[in-house]
């Protein structure tokens, strides 16, 4: 998978904040290719720049230097062919469930008949169904994530962004997420680029792990992720599984 | 999950007994307030220019009913109240959008804003009468002045508030400005602008009234004006309640009105 072209690279991107004495920076000299259909994950220290890094892929805001080539071309703003999953589920208090999903496509003036069809299918796909008509409050957050995670996919982007999109569940349904977030990867020809902060959950689900270094971040590990697929949470007790764990826990502590 | 049955358990009861509660409270104050008046007028020697008893005022207002004047009188005082609800929102709400989105123009106009808030309306209103006539225009105006600032203010507060992460899921999905307004802000401004508009409709009948007071030949407060000239005070009580009641009769308007546009709040209960 990983011969094929690539879909996204970044070049030498730093970022710096503006503020009284100089300036935050956040990223310093992040470079890393992805190609299509990869499922890549990046894990670092809190603080360190993960979700800054997210909204420059996005093209939500520009890097201080460097640049983002996404599909061949460089990213100057945002692209339809690219989701954006939230650490929080982002949802519009004021939509049901379906009418979130449907948004993106709403916006591009879809017909409202083949928008719901679409939604229904991801609906399905994600195991929402008899929630349509609900609203944002009256859903766990798991079914909030899985919502957000629908909407990030009605219109079909080839390339999807999460940025700790289970950090604020708990440990179950956070691996149960991880699960379908696999599932629905496997079953869409989507590459992932995920931010996350547990490592297991990183090893698990990537076909590639990078890591950040502390603020300002740069790639200090490269770790392709060898493991066969599908895979399952049994796996996490493998010898293997662990080696690579640990290679990626020594680079955060090093990092 | 049983701690979740049981708080849910102990909150329904506790809910609909409130309700009752207030179902009941309402008629048996109002006989006590009744009742207590009635007392009063009775025993306290107090003249009845200066303390009209219930059924005094009850029987004034028929015949105002019958004459056809309290219904002139409201319908005068109503349209100035609505136009000037109208006219003050539609400002106050274009006004607030540009100070929302525009720092030079909040840096423009913020000032003169605030700064005219610590003049009085009823300073003003003369002004308003001289410039713009006695009839219902000046009044109207007065009632779209008061109700300018607190939508104004709610109405920036309310764009302000729309959650940045809202604002950047718009634009990944390369929304437009005006797709940005209409499914973004202005939900997302609906229940801080509603606030305002609470405020706003109560204040309205307030400023048509300071304006009549002013200078009129018709409307509620020139016939408060009349009632005190006349020394009829059970009048005078006549309009003071229907003035009451056009003010809960909007503030109903406006609360039904939120609680049907953002019914989304509340938490449809699961089980
Ligand atoms: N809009 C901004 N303006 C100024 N500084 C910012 C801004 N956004 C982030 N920063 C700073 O940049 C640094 C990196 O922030 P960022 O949110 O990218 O980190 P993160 O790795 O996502 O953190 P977390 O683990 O808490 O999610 C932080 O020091 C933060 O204070
Ligand atoms: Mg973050």
């Amino acid at each position: 998978m990983s011969e094929s072209a690539p879909i996204l690279t970044a070049y030498d991107l730093s970022m710096v904040y503006p503020n009284g004495d100089g300036g935050i920076q956040a990223l310093a000299g992040v470079s890393f290719t992805v190609s299509r259909q990869e499922f890549v994950c990046f894990v670092g220290p809190s603080g360190c720049g993960k979700t800054t890094l997210l909204r420059l892929l996005a093209g939500l805001i520009a890097p201080t230097y460097g640049e983002v080539v996404f599909e061949g071309k460089r990213l100057a703003q945002p692209r339809r062919r690219i989701g954006f999953v939230f650490q929080q589920a982002n949802l519009m208090p004021w939509r049901t469930v379906l009418s979130n999903i449907v948004l993106p496509l709403e916006l591009q003036q879809v017909p409202a008949r083949e928008a719901e069809d679409r939604a229904n299918n991801l609906i399905n796909l994600v195991g929402l169904n008899g929630f349509e008509t609900s609203y944002p409050c009256d859903l766990s957050g798991g079914m909030a994530q899985r919502v957000a995670i629908a909407r990030a996919l009605i219109h079909e982007p080839n390339l999807l962004l999460l940025d700790e999109p289970f950090g604020s569940l708990d440990a179950l349904t956070r691996e149960r997420m991880g699960a379908e977030l696999m599932r629905v990867w496997e079953a869409r020809t989507v590459t992932v680029v995920m931010v996350t902060h547990s490592i297991s959950e990183a090893v698990l689900l990537a076909d590639r792990v990078f890591v950040l270094s502390a603020r300002p971040a740069h790639v200090c590990l490269d770790l392709p992720i060898p493991l066969p697929r599908p895979r399952s949470l049994e796996m996490t007790h493998t010898g293997a599984f662990g080696k690579l764990a640990s290679q990626v826990r020594l680079a955060i502590e090093q990092g | 999950m049983t701690k979740d049955e049981q708080t849910g358990a102990t909150l329904l009861p506790r809910v609909s007994t409130r309700r009752k509660f207030t179902l009941w409270t309402l008629p048996v104050t109002l006989l006590l307030t009744l009742l207590a008046w009635e007392a009063f007028t009775r025993w306290s020697g107090l003249p009845a220019f200066m303390v009209p008893s219930p059924r005094a005022v009850w029987s004034r207002f028929l015949l105002a009913l019958d004459d056809g004047s309290l219904l002139r009188h409201t319908v005068v005082t109503l349209l100035e109240v609505l136009g000037g609800l109208s006219l003050g929102l539609t400002v106050a709400i274009c006004l607030g959008y540009g100070l929302a989105k525009s720092r030079t123009i909040e840096r423009l106009l913020a000032p003169y804003i605030v700064a005219s808030q610590s003049v009085p309306v009823v300073a003003i209103a003369p002004l308003l009468v001289i410039w713009f006539g006695t009839g219902s225009l000046s009044k109207l105006l007065i009632s779209a002045l008061i109700v300018f600032f607190p939508v104004l203010v709610n109405t920036v507060v309310g764009l302000r508030s729309v959650p940045v992460d809202l604002r950047d899921l718009m634009r990944s999905l390369r929304a437009t400005r005006w797709q940005i307004f209409a499914k973004l802000e202005v939900p997302a401004a609906m229940p801080v602008l509603f606030g305002g508009l609470k405020i706003g409709a109560t204040l309205s009948v307030i400023g048509a009234v300071v304006g009549e007071f002013v200078a009129a030949d018709e409307g509620l407060g020139y016939l408060i004006n009349v009632g005190r000239g006349l020394y009829d005070t059970a009048l005078v009580f006549v309009v003071v309640f229907d003035l009451v009641g056009m003010a809960l009769a909007l503030y109903g308007v406006v609360a039904g009105l939120e609680r049907w546009l953002l019914a989304y709040r509340e938490v449809t209960s699961r089980s």
